[in-house]
């Protein structure tokens, strides 16, 4: 008998490797939640994944999964793609506010109105952190970024585009909800709600996607606290932290 | 190789003959956005799909659908998209990124007049966007069939190359093409089997994870994928190397170069030709990419001139120029615009004191 007792293994769906995120960026955190849920849910073996353009682009070297890198913004087109000709695995796509709601507004929107059986995590994290800050559909009235030197002005860039909301007006979406990544809290709150997004996949054979609020401190020039903090107080608060399409009541959630 | 095996002919259209050289080749799904002159296609197959266990959708793009078509390939499929000229270019950054991520898959262009909006008429000026394709070191095979019978066969043997090659391959037709009807003979022979895909993305069973991806951060790592996809290229291109050649052996007076409908166009300008005495001749190339550069070379050892005849402002006269090198001299006669020159317009541009005159 030994004595040592292993309480904490990375989940099995992630490869135990050294990640390319700035520190106190809330991506890595973010991997290992879906990586759990993919090992909970015994999907490993029949999933892929589909990496955006963005930050998160070097997630087929993190998640032990089949994955795909798509073209910037269509990782929902290739989702489709794969679904379609292989009902029998599991596809979820990984992406940006840069990546999902501008370039690849259009994909998005046709993949919940069809009620694609894709799942998405959807990365907000206020702006394009790959290409150096600049302005996000997501940026907040007033937030800086290096495409929006005097902060944003909804004179000039409009106003920051709330995508589980827009979507939410479709008939077709299984799950919609928004998550955060600011607190422990939080993180699990994000865990449940993106198992709920799996499952809307699995069991429901529809659509469901998270809108997980993130951090990227690098170009908010924040430390990694100051960024959560600031997520707390004005980030959620323009961005309600919400299910707004719950999994319909009549089968069980599989908690 | 045994040779192919044909039914009774029926009278086909174009764009329908895509459609069943693609599912004769097992090919089982089609993603695209509807453009004329090709809209048969996405109609018919959501029609025909269905009745062979496929599946059809209608992207909400050509953007959204030459992605689709990224996915279902990366996931071991035979699948297809087809459009007309403004479509292909929203597809070609997915048409890099297939090539790149070194997947399979069949693209028809049934090209319209251009550029911009254009018109619904037959043209060929999407010649350089077809053999020049994409951002990238991008070598492409292009087919580029004149007839119903060619859009059927060509379109099945598409498959082939692309699972040979491991990349897309673009087959160049038009707008007569796509609407005319012609007698066709279906195979009624199997198709060889897909080859196996050991590297498809569709879920890690009893093996490692596959990763799909074109990011290559290191340039020398780049440089040994273009490589690697180049090299499979060109060994396709050995094997796949085609043209066509009409009284072309004794054209000491004048060799006509065309493909597609100008070619059909040309055969009749040859007939015209040879009534008057002039000993005219037609190659016309079968595959755009590779080009059969060294046929044209030893043609023009030959032969006095070559008139080069496409549906465009002069495009394919240049691949001609190379590959003839100054053997002889090399002419241009052509019209944009969705406009087809006429026999009398080729035999009139070819006549002795039109050539003495430029
Ligand atoms: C067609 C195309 N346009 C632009 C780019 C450049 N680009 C790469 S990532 C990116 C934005 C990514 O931002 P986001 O999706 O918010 O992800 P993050 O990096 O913040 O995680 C842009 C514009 C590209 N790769 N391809
Ligand atoms: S730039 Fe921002 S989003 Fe990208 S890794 Fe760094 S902190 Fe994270």
């Amino acid at each position: 008998m030994a004595d040592a007792q292993v309480v904490f293994t990375p989940p099995e769906s992630l490869h135990d490797t050294l990640m390319h995120y700035c520190s106190g960026c809330t991506h890595g955190t973010l991997h290992r939640v879906v990586a759990e849920i993919i090992d909970e849910l015994g999907l490993r073996e029949s999933t892929v994944g589909i990496c955006p353009v963005g930050c998160a682009v070097y997630a087929y070297n993190y998640f032990a999964v089949d994955m795909i890198e798509a073209a910037h913004g269509r990782a929902p087109a290739v989702a489709t793609g794969v679904k379609r000709s292989r009902p029998d695995c599991t596809v979820f796509t990984y992406q940006g506010d840069g990546d999902l709601a501008s370039i690849g507004m259009g994909e998005i929107v046709h993949a919940a109105a069809r009620n694609e059986a894709i799942t998405v995590v959807f990365v907000n994290n206020g702006v394009f952190g790959m290409t150096q800050g600049q302005m996000a559909p997501t940026t907040l009235v007033g937030q800086r970024a290096s495409t929006a030197p005097f902060g944003r002005r909804p004179d000039h860039e409009g106003f920051p585009v709330r995508v589980v909301e827009m979507l939410n007006a479709l008939e077709g979406p299984t799950y919609l909800a928004r998550a955060s990544m600011a607190s422990p809290k939080w993180i699990r709150d994000a865990k449940r709600k993106l198992r709920k997004a799996f499952l809307a996949q699995t069991e429901h054979h529809g659509f469901g996607l998270v809108e997980v609020l993130s951090s990227c401190p690098t170009w908010w020039g924040k430390t990694p606290k100051e960024a959560l903090e600031w997520m707390e107080s004005t980030t959620m608060a323009y961005y309600p932290v919400e299910e707004f399409r719950p999994l319909p009541s009549s089968e069980p959630e599989g908690e | 190789m045994s040779e192919p095996q044909y039914g009774e002919p029926y009278l086909a259209k174009g764009n329908e003959a895509i459609c069943e050289g693609a599912i004769w080749s097992g090919c089982r799904f089609f993603f695209g956005y509807p453009i004329t002159p090709q809209n048969q296609i996405p109609e018919y197959m959501s029609r025909r799909l269905p009745e062979v266990g496929g599946v059809f959708l209608q992207g909400e793009s050509e953007l959204a659908s030459i992605n689709m078509v990224y996915g279902a390939s990366a996931s071991g499929a035979r699948v297809m998209t087809t459009s007309s000229s403004p479509g292909i270019s929203l597809m070609t950054e997915g048409i890099s990124y297939l090539l790149a991520s070194e997947l399979p898959a069949v693209i028809v262009n049934v090209t319209r007049g251009g550029p911009g909006l254009g018109n619904i008429a037959a043209a060929q000026s999407d010649y350089n966007q077809a053999t020049r394709m994409g951002h990238g070191d991008m070598p492409m095979i292009v087919l580029a069939p004149d007839s119903v019978q060619e859009l059927y066969d060509h379109t099945g043997w598409a498959f082939e190359l692309a699972d040979a090659a491991r990349a897309p391959v673009l087959v160049l037709a038009d707008a007569i093409l796509g609407q005319m009807m012609e007698p066709m003979r279906p195979r009624v022979d199997s198709p060889a089997p897909a080859p196996e895909k050991p590297w498809a993305t569709n879920g890690c069973r009893g093996r490692a994870p596959n990763v799909i991806n074109s990011l290559y951060s290191d340039p020398e790592n780049m440089e040994s994928v273009n490589m690697r996809v180049r090299a499979r290229y060109e060994e396709v291109s050995k094997q796949c190397l085609r043209w066509a050649e009409h009284q072309a052996e004794d054209a000491e007076d004048l060799l006509l170069v065309a493909f597609g409908t100008s070619a059909r166009v040309c055969e009749s300008a040859v007939a015209h030709l040879r009534a008057g005495g002039t000993k005219a001749g037609l190659l016309r190339p079968i595959t755009l990419r590779p080009f059969p550069s060294a046929r044209l070379a030893a043609l023009a050892e030959s032969c006095r001139r070559i008139v080069v005849v496409e549906m465009n402002l002069g495009q394919m006269v240049d691949d001609v120029r190379l590959a003839v090198e100054g053997r002889c001299p090399v002419e241009f006669v052509g019209r944009t615009g969705g406009n087809i020159p006429s026999v009398e317009e080729i035999v009139e541009a070819v006549a002795p004191q039109a050539s003495s005159a430029e």
